[in-house]
């Protein structure tokens, strides 16, 4: 186990008190009373779990491919489940994603959430322990643990706070994400049975006959497909986030879409190799699919919500896309899309929720013009706009384009696809932007001027300045974030390359017949 | 002595409950002897674990299989004793007679789980069955009708099970010439490739515990006497007989030997009509006694997936998993004896605004529902993934895949529990105000579906001890 893990240095166990924080202040929640106690504890709680997630970045070594942060000890032997953590290039960011996204649900939600805040800020906390938990397990087990005791309080979240469809749309996403991950179940204890071992690090080094792989790949896809979600399983999405508060839809858009990508990285590039390869060119097709479905539904709705709802299926394809060309730029596109959508689109549905708290609509028609009697909100509004379409200058830029370059060196044919989707995306954004700022407005404020139409106050304009300073950060200098994957994507590549030719691939004879058609298709040339 | 132990604090408590059934004694004095008396029987249970021996000319052995077993049972005793605080659902004058039955029934259910001698097995099973086809009858709630007719479905059923299993003993008697499990184990696995006989035998023997265990295609009884019976005596009937059912079953499919051929596969395809007939029939009841007994007969299939094994890991996961079964189920019907201070039956629209009348019930239940489902980190889940795990290591991919297609069909069902349980109505009902020691005992419901499901080494250490005892 050694070989794969760097121990945590840092005075604190990091990892161990990342979960244990939330949950614990979870617990402590129970006995506290009075709506603004419980929302200061809730917040001090997250505040403090983002301030002790900091070393994660600054004593980061970006000289290795390794599990740093490490910890390890015995939970059951009776079946050889270890209580492992660490984190890696591809987990760190998404850690601090989580971690630091997390206050401003608290924030978002200070005057939304009206009714039952003690619950809420109990389960907020719950699913961000299991969330972060999801991130740092190295052991199947307890990732498969985290996973699905997140989709618990997810569920309550939008069935209990939701809107006027919520039983329905948590229903629907509850038995979604659920049926996904019970084949996941499968695979995971088909593994153990075959290796003798739940720990991650060890299962990628093995090497599994083709058509096991196989099964693994599809069973571990499945589940990862629904989570991100890939077109055709996508439907749950806008259903959830236009039901969700606005907290709900913050951690559905900017931290459990990603665990999606997440696990395919993870598990399926790793320990399937072969499969991997063989599969890409349908996946390679679906994330086309789900960039320009995405983006053609989001052009013809009406409803802000469930336009942004669809704009994270085609965001999501690039990201996907992006894993699957299997080349380091891809893959480290793919990741810096994964953080740009949660900043991005997470500060979208945020300025949503905004504007519903005061004029109670999400209707474009009910909220347009609003660029003169809100000028603060609409610069937000702009700022975060422009990042969604990749604008230059914003975070998003850099992701896609990373993406983009992978598939012109690559594939030119999906590329010319790819490009599409990113001209759907300025076209639907724009339009947005063009209804709610201007309208038919001619510039100047009448008569019957609408009162509930107030500007941002403090709290609202800090919780997006914070994630406007990301916005440029990234996307001027994103060389930091970049030289923290490198490593591990670097070696995430190496594994991939050095199993897809490990074993023939002369099983699936009618799998691989429709390879070639897929690929004669789209013109692929290897 | 000292190895008749627990079974002698059972006949104690049988025989004062039935001394006391001849004075009118009040329900809290009635009460308090059951919990005093059964905590007697857990303390010779413990006491008496790790005792080893065999009694009545070998018919009766007690080990850490049999010890274990009597702990769960004797625990189980007294918290259904604890839970029917003030048997709401039973007439007065039925009260002491209730205790008694209860308890010999529980007696009976001890004894099982020692027996190691097929006529023993057969005394032991319809003692047990006896003493519950008398309670099912007694309720003082609702028609006439339903009460009777769950208690003559549980008669009918229970005898023809029993001449079903008689029937099977008479061919292994016939073909081997001896009753003794002990000489069985070393000539049945010879015979059962060359003598098809044997296996029929086998099967048939197996039906008597099907039936306690509401294994398809013996569970036909379970859905109307979960209705008909007061939801006390369904707590009990769902729970214990099924903990003595699986110690049987553990007993007797070993004796086929690991590598049993067709045998695993006729328990396997029990097995999966049990789960698929359970829970799709549980997705469409409204009465809540009702779904609980689908997702019982369900639950059977997920045990059997374990057993079917016939391995160490098999067999362990199995007592993980009914143990953990018998507190999650307990726990609902805890929260349906609460909900129904007249011990009438409950249905969904019962279940609606639980969150704002109590929320201490609401949680049981949720926690409760959601052990059921499988979701982590309930027993529920850990139990799952053990028995799964044993199947796929004697690669029964199949069985595995269709199981976990079960749990998904069966949350629709939890979940819809515990939703109407969480959705806010119009007009509330008053709140429901819970005694110390009732949300003492919802406390530890929850406690122990949690605890035991994150942290199960301790459990399964004991269970590993148990089973080496009978492999």
């Amino acid at each position: 186990m050694e070989q794969y893990l760097i121990y945590n240095t840092l005075w604190y166990p990091i990892l161990t008190v990342l979960v244990a924080l939330p949950l614990f202040g979870a617990f402590i929640t129970l006995g506290i009373r009075g709506d603004r106690n419980l929302k200061i504890w809730g917040l001090l709680v997250m505040v403090v779990t983002a301030v002790l997630s900091l070393p994660l970045f600054f004593s980061f070594d970006l000289t290795t491919a390794k599990y740093q942060f490490a910890e390890s000890g015995n939970w059951i032997p009776f079946v050889n489940i270890g209580y492992v953590l660490g984190v890696d290039g591809i987990s760190v960011l998404l850690v601090l994603l989580t971690t630091l996204v997390m206050p401003l649900c608290i924030l978002c939600s200070w005057t939304y959430i009206k009714e039952r805040f003690k619950e809420f800020i109990f389960v907020l906390l719950f699913i961000e322990a299991s969330m972060i938990g999801v991130f740092i397990s190295l052991n199947m087990v307890l990732f498969f643990i985290f996973w699905e005791a997140m989709l618990v309080p997810m569920y309550l979240i939008i069935a209990v706070w939701g809107g006027p469809r919520k039983d329905y749309a948590s229903i629907k996403f509850f038995l979604y994400t659920l049926i996904g991950s019970i084949f996941l179940f499968v695979a995971i204890i088909a593994l153990y049975v075959t290796t003798g071992t739940f720990f991650i690090p060890e299962l990628m080094t093995h090497s599994y006959s083709f058509s096991y792989q196989i099964w693994i790949f599809l069973a571990f896809t499945l589940a990862f497909a629904i989570k991100v979600p890939m077109f055709p399983v996508h439907t749950w999405l806008p259903a959830a986030h236009v039901e969700a508060p606005t907290a709900g839809s913050v951690i559905l858009a900017s931290i459990l879409l990603k665990m999606g990508g997440y696990g395919f990285l993870r598990f399926c590039l790793p320990i399937a190799p072969a499969a991997t390869v063989t599969c890409m060119p349908y996946l390679i097709a679906v994330s086309i699919l789900s960039i320009i479905f995405g983006g053609y539904l989001a052009l013809g709705q009406s409803d802000v919500k469930r336009l942004i709802a669809y704009s994270s299926v085609g965001h999501m394809g690039f990201v996907t896309l992006g894993i699957f060309l299997l080349n380091n730029v891809g893959i480290k596109g793919a990741i810096l899309q994964m953080v740009n959508h949660g900043i991005t689109t997470g500060a979208l549905f945020i300025l949503v929720g905004m504007i519903y708290e005061r004029t109670h609509s999400r209707e474009i028609t009910d909220n347009s013009a609003l660029g003169i009697m809100m000028p603060i909100y609409v610069s937000f509004l702009v700022i975060f706009s422009l990042s969604s379409l990749a604008f230059p200058g914003t975070n998003s830029f850099v992701g896609e384009l990373l993406v983009l370059i992978a598939c012109f060196t690559k594939y030119k044919i999906v590329g010319g696809f790819a490009v599409v989707g990113a001209i759907l995306a300025a076209a639907y954004m724009l339009r947005l932007v063009q209804k709610m700022v201007w309208a038919d407005s001619d510039g100047h404020r009448h008569s019957g001027a609408r009162s509930e139409l107030f500007d941002l106050n403090f709290r609202e304009t800090a919780t997006l300045m914070f994630l406007t300073i990301f916005v440029f950060w990234i996307g001027f200098h994103p060389t930091p974030l970049l030289e923290v994957m490198d490593a591990s994507t670097v070696h995430l590549v190496k594994q991939v390359e050095s199993g897809m030719h490990a074993s023939p691939a002369g099983h699936h004879a009618v799998l691989n017949g429709l390879g070639e058609m897929v690929k004669n298709l789209l013109a692929f040339n290897h | 002595m000292i190895l008749f132990l627990p079974e002698l604090a059972l006949i104690v408590m049988i025989l004062v409950f039935f001394s006391v059934s001849l004075a009118k004694p009040s329900q809290n004095q009635l009460q308090g002897m059951g919990l005093f008396l059964s905590a007697l029987a857990v303390a010779a249970s413990v006491y008496t674990y790790g005792q080893e021996g065999t009694l009545f000319f070998d018919a009766y052995r007690v080990d850490a299989f049999s010890q274990l077993f009597k702990i769960i049972i004797t625990l189980g005793l007294f918290i259904v004793i604890y839970l029917g605080e003030g048997l709401s659902g039973i007439g007065n004058t039925l009260k002491p007679e209730y205790y008694f039955f209860l308890t010999l029934s529980a007696f009976g259910l001890a004894c099982m789980s020692s027996a190691v001698e097929l006529i023993t097995i057969i005394l032991c099973l319809e003692i047990a069955s006896f003493a519950l086809f008398i309670i099912i009858p007694f309720r003082k709630h609702g028609a006439y009708r339903k009460p009777m007719e769950a208690g003559i479905k549980y008669v009918l059923f229970g005898a023809a099970a029993s001449g079903i299993t008689l029937y099977g003993i008479s061919y292994i008697f016939g073909m081997t010439h001896t009753t003794y499990l002990a000489d069985l184990v070393t000539i049945i696995p010879g015979m059962i490739f060359k003598k098809p006989l044997i296996m029929i035998g086998l099967v048939m023997l197996l039906c008597g515990f099907f039936y306690k265990l509401a294994l398809f295609p013996m569970h036909f009884w379970a859905p109307d006497v979960y209705e008909g019976a007061a939801n006390e005596t369904s707590a009990f009937v769902a729970t214990l007989p099924k903990v003595g059912a699986v110690a049987l079953l553990i007993r007797l499919i070993f004796l086929a030997g690991v590598d049993s051929g067709q045998f695993a596969w006729v328990l396997a395809i029990l097995a999966v009509l049990s789960m698929t007939f359970g829970n799709l029939s549980a997705l469409v009841q409204d009465d809540i006694k009702r779904l609980l007994a689908y997702s019982s007969i369900a639950h059977a299939g997920y045990i059997m997936v374990g057993l079917v094994c016939a391995t160490e890991l098999g067999f362990v996961s199995g007592i993980y998993y009914i143990a953990g079964y018998l507190v999650m189920n307990l726990a609902c019907f805890f929260v349906i004896y609460n909900l129904a201070p007249n011990g009438e039956n409950i249905s969904f629209d019962d279940l609606k605004g639980l969150y704002k009348r109590s929320p201490l019930l609401a949680f049981t239940l949720a926690v409760g529902a959601f052990g059921m489902a499988g979701i982590p980190p309930t027993i529920g889940f850990t139990g799952k993934l053990f028995l799964f795990t044993a199947a796929i290591k004697k690669d029964m991919y199949a069985l595995v895949i269709l199981a976990v297609i079960n749990t998904g069909v069966a949350v629709f069902y939890y979940l819809k529990m515990v939703r109407a349980s969480y959705s806010s109505v119009q007009s509330p009902m008053p709140k429901i105000r819970l005694k110390f020691s009732t949300t003492l005992l919802g406390i530890f419901f929850i406690v122990v579906i949690l605890y035991l499901g994150t942290f199960p080494q301790g459990f399964i250490d004991f269970a590993q001890e148990a089973v080496a005892a009978v492999i």
